[in-house]
């Protein structure tokens, strides 16, 4: 008997350093209990396992840096977790080792999400990232050496003082790379962050000017040939990459509304009416899960309008837009044919259904356009 | 009780000089009320006036002391009820002015000082708070002495506070305030210097009895107005409601007319008899007109039956609060609404807040204009937008402004008022250290902040009256703000024609920051007729989205944007652009900062 759910997330906490602009729920060191918690992970796996579809689709390891996981704690998960077509692991570029690589092809992983973020020395150092631009090289370098062929480059902008000249050379690098995906985000001053503290004013006396590095990034990637798929996602043209679709199939399980099961500390599961979130604490998951318990969590009410809310904003972050038949009663019809009006927003016919996107320019206004879309 | 053994009397002061300390002090030691039933400043019901430490309605009480009645009849402290103030005084024989030992005379001794002469009071000057350290007692005498043209020595010190010559106060209110004058045999005549609403009885007036006599279910006849009505009960306050069956000429009392409708009883008409009238009404009767006006509008547009319950209500105690509908393309239905001046559209706004839990936006207060058209029309515009763009001639209210200043703030008052196109009358020295300022000044020129700027250019030592004294022309024109094209009717406003390009400038510079970037360029634009004055764009906003967003993200995103859609609710809308309701209250504070 299998269930409903297809997207696996597995949260993976532990860090050799908390970067000051991190949010995450993570875990300086305490290698020693890699193993233990491992062993929490898998027991949670299996009172959840009657939620999940047999295959899953995607299986995604995040953090955290989840390889700095001890390797045998690491080798032991991957080995227990279900197969998946896309099984996706983040990985910080000093820690990937010839290994390491090897460690995870065996474990069955398909595509590699490695943290480059910049790849100029003095802005790595002001987000308190470890690995430097020859790292990032050497990384991509020995993953490819170890035949993964997709990677996806993680990039921030709108660092502290990082000018537009800036911006334009990490892309220059990443794209040098030649990466299948892309993912690039504007720093967030994330509140309660020892870099809200110290650079957060910085961050909003600058805020007008970075609304150019959004543009730039968006024109130099999809100039260099990659698809502007969703919101913050790039990836190489399916006729660029021999019919491929390198769209982020896990992710797109998030964009397109789909359920998904999320296990380890901090961790949020989607499934049916409820959503819930793991407590952060460590020892408190470790001991309920020891008894047999279901772990310390926060359950959300998600009735069928809000869910159809979520739908849309989430679909709208698509290139591609949502089924208009999906979203119906979360969509403001007047707000709709104002933006329209507007070139913002369109009703698009595929295959006989209507969906409704956003324009090129839509696409960069998003968060407030569907502010205005959803009743 | 015999005409000679009354007095009427009124006390009258700045602010804070002491004037509702002295009058419950009177209450005590006169045994009206026990020291256990004093409630501090008995006479200012309100909580607000106690709050704002002024009396807003006039009321009158009657004591015995030493064989004789005496009357306090209560006056109001404040500017904006000059007509009341009048009114009230207009009541007494006489009057006591009471100075504070340590802040010597102020605008407000002034002018109520200047109106107790006019109407032939005999003043009593005291100077309270002898008990402060840094009283100086002889120096506010001497000042005392010689404005009302007294004797020092006649000058009565006292602390209200500790009581200390409250009875020497009673002495000489018995002593030097005459008796009051009048025919008791006359047809009655009684003046109306207060009244109030009460929800069972409806109008209750309060009266000076001048001649004659009025006795309970007698029908009686206001004579300006010609409102016809029964005395459904007669009384006097000491310092509750004791009904009697006559009050007589020279006696204070209420008169309960059972009248719903405020507006057929006005303060300063005339009571007479109906078996047997007078053939003259008493001097002084005037329909005061309001001079300053503002737009009331709900935050909340399903408010606006409450607003209107409210405004209602209020009126039944405020015959002087004058408002219509009004209907604004930006903020919807609400109210244009009439006050006597500033501070009186402070007290009803905040009533309005606070007594109907009310949020509302009021937007820049303007004055009354009186226009005419080319075409001979005459009429009174009470909102800028409705100002015609084809003008004759426009007229705007003056008023005669004292200010009284420690005379090394003379120079930053004169720039103030040189500034806001004031003309210098004259100006005299108090005392060594002290200044009278006279300016005739638009009284459009104050309504917005020249309180403020006057306190703040005088660290807060100036103190400030004024009296509206007429119609004048002016060289004025009307300014319209178009956001996106549209012309905004809640920002129009009317000014000098010399200041309309610098205001119009700051104010769209203003705007520009007040109202939010929107997914368009919105141009803001100051116009006089077709003509753009000043023009500024709020450039487009070129990004808006929340960075990333996965599974993890999802609940606080949708919050995120519930959040922002929650704002654009409270936005006001102006074509296709949001504006903020705070963007209407700009124009208040263009000149912070600055002249």
């Amino acid at each position: 008997m299998s269930g409903p759910v297809r997207h696996l997330y597995v949260h993976l906490p532990f860090c050799a350093h908390r970067c000051g602009y991190c949010d995450f729920v993570t875990l300086v060191g305490r290698r020693q209990g890699h193993g233990a918690y491992v062993d929490g992970l898998l027991a949670e796996l299996e009172l959840e396992r009657a939620l999940l579809a047999d295959p899953v689709e995607t299986v995604f390891l995040g953090g955290g840096t989840p390889t700095f996981t001890e390797p045998a704690a690491l080798g032991r998960l991957l080995r227990a977790l279900p197969p998946a077509a896309e099984v996706t692991v983040e990985a910080n570029p000093e820690t990937v080792t010839p290994a390491l690589a090897q460690m995870l092809r065996e474990g069955g992983v398909t595509r590699i999400s490695l943290g480059a973020q910049s790849f100029q020395p003095r802005l790595l150092s002001l987000l308190e990232r470890r690995a430097g631009p020859a790292d990032v090289r050497a990384a991509v370098h020995t993953l490819r050496g170890a035949c993964f062929d997709n990677i996806s480059l993680d990039l921030v902008y709108g660092i502290p003082g990082q000018t537009p000249a800036e911006l334009a050379r990490d892309l220059v690098e990443a794209l040098a790379l030649e990466p299948e995906h892309l993912s690039c985000y504007e720093l967030e001053a994330k509140p309660g962050t020892r870099f809200t503290h110290r650079y957060g004013s910085e961050l909003e006396r600058q805020a007008e000017a970075l609304e150019g590095y959004f543009e730039q990034v968006v024109e130099t990637l999809t100039g260099a040939g990659y698809r502007w798929y969703e919101t913050a996602s790039f990836c190489r043209r399916a006729e660029d990459a021999a019919g491929r679709d390198l769209r982020a199939r896990h992710n797109l399980g998030y964009w397109l509304g789909r359920e998904y099961l999320g296990l380890g500390i901090g961790a949020v599961s989607t499934v049916g009416g409820l959503r819930w979130r793991n407590a952060p604490r460590l020892a408190g998951y470790l001991e309920a899960l020891a008894t047999g318990e279901t772990p310390p969590r926060e359950v959300e009410e998600l009735p069928a309008l809000v869910r159809e809310q979520e739908r849309l904003l989430l679909g709208l972050r698509l290139d591609r837009g949502i089924e208009l038949a999906g979203v119906r009663g979360a969509l403001d019809r007047g707000a709709l044919a104002r933006l329209e009006d507007g070139g913002l927003a369109r009703i698009s016919l595929e295959a006989g259904s209507e969906r409704v996107e956003l324009t090129h320019r839509g696409r960069f206004l998003g968060g407030g356009v569907a502010a205005e879309l959803i009743a | 009780m015999p005409q000679d053994r009354i007095r009427n009397f009124s006390i009258i002061a700045h602010i804070d000089h002491g004037k509702s300390t002295l009058a419950d002090r009177i209450l005590e030691v006169t045994e009206t009320v026990s020291g256990r039933d004093m409630r501090a400043q008995l006479l200012d019901s309100m909580d607000l006036e106690r709050e704002r430490g002024i009396t807003i309605k006039a009321q009158a009480v009657r004591v015995q002391w030493k064989g004789h009645q005496l009357n306090l009849i209560d006056t109001p402290g404040h500017v904006d009820f000059t007509y009341e103030v009048s009114r009230s005084l207009q009541a007494c024989e006489g009057a006591l002015l009471v100075v504070d030992a340590a802040q010597g005379i102020e605008a407000q001794t002034l002018a109520n000082a200047y109106l107790a002469i006019e109407n032939d009071l005999e003043i009593v000057p005291i100077v309270n708070k002898i008990d402060l350290p840094q009283a100086d007692p002889d120096g506010v005498a001497a000042e005392v002495a010689e404005l009302v043209g007294e004797n020092a020595a006649r000058v009565v010190r006292i602390s209200a506070k500790t009581g200390e010559g409250v009875a020497d106060v009673l002495d000489a209110i018995i002593e030097r305030v005459p008796a009051p004058g009048g025919d008791p045999a006359a047809p009655a005549r009684a003046l109306i210097f207060d009244s109030s609403y009460d929800q069972y009885r409806g109008v209750v007036a309060f009266v000076r009895v001048v001649d004659g006599s009025f006795t309970t279910r007698e029908p009686l006849r206001a004579m300006a107005l010609g409102t016809r009505f029964e005395a459904e009960e007669i009384g006097f306050l000491s310092p509750t409601l004791r009904p009697t069956r006559t009050i007589s000429a020279g006696e204070v009392g209420y008169v309960v007319t059972g009248l719903k409708d405020v507006a057929r009883l006005r303060v300063g008409d005339t009571l007479t008899a109906e078996g047997r009238p007078a053939s003259e009404p008493l001097p002084g009767y005037k329909d005061v007109k309001p001079m300053v006006f503002a737009g009331l509008f709900p935050t909340d547009s399903d408010d606006y039956p409450n607003l209107r319950d409210a405004l209602e209500r209020l009126k039944l105690n405020d015959g002087s609060l004058f408002y219509e509908p009004e209907t604004s393309q930006a903020l919807g239905f609400g109210f244009r609404c009439g006050f006597l001046g500033l501070l009186h559209m402070e007290i009803v706004r905040e009533r309005l807040e606070r007594e109907f839990d009310l949020d509302l936006l009021v937007t820049a207060p303007n004055v009354a204009y009186r226009v005419e058209t080319p075409t001979g029309q005459l009429v009174e515009v009470h909102n800028p937008s409705e100002m015609p763009l084809e003008i004759e001639r426009v007229e705007e209210p003056y008023i005669r402004a004292s200010v009284i200043v420690p005379k090394e703030y003379v120079g930053a008052v004169m720039e103030l008022c040189n500034d806001r196109r004031g003309s210098f009358d004259h100006m005299e020295y108090l005392s060594e250290a002290r200044v009278l300022l006279v300016y005739e000044l638009p009284l459009a020129e104050i309504v917005l902040d020249f309180y403020d700027q006057l306190k703040s250019r005088t660290r807060g030592y100036a103190s400030f009256d004024y009296d509206i004294s007429g119609f004048r022309e002016g060289a004025l024109t009307r300014v319209d703000i178009l956001i996106a094209g549209e012309p905004v009717d809640a920002l129009s406003l009317i000014i000098h024609r010399d200041g309309a390009y610098a205001r119009g400038k700051a104010l769209v510079e203003r705007l520009q920051k007040e109202i939010p970037r929107q997914f368009f360029d919105v141009p803001v634009q100051a116009a006089i007729g077709s003509r753009v004055i000043a023009r500024e764009t709020i450039k487009a906003k070129r990004k808006d989205v929340l960075a990333k967003c996965y599974g993890g993200d999802i609940t606080r995103k949708r919050k995120l944007l519930e959040k922002q859609k929650a704002g654009k609710k409270r936005m006001k809308q102006v074509g296709a652009v949001e504006v903020p309701q705070e963007a209407f209250l700009a124009v208040l504070n263009l000149r912070e900062g600055g002249g």
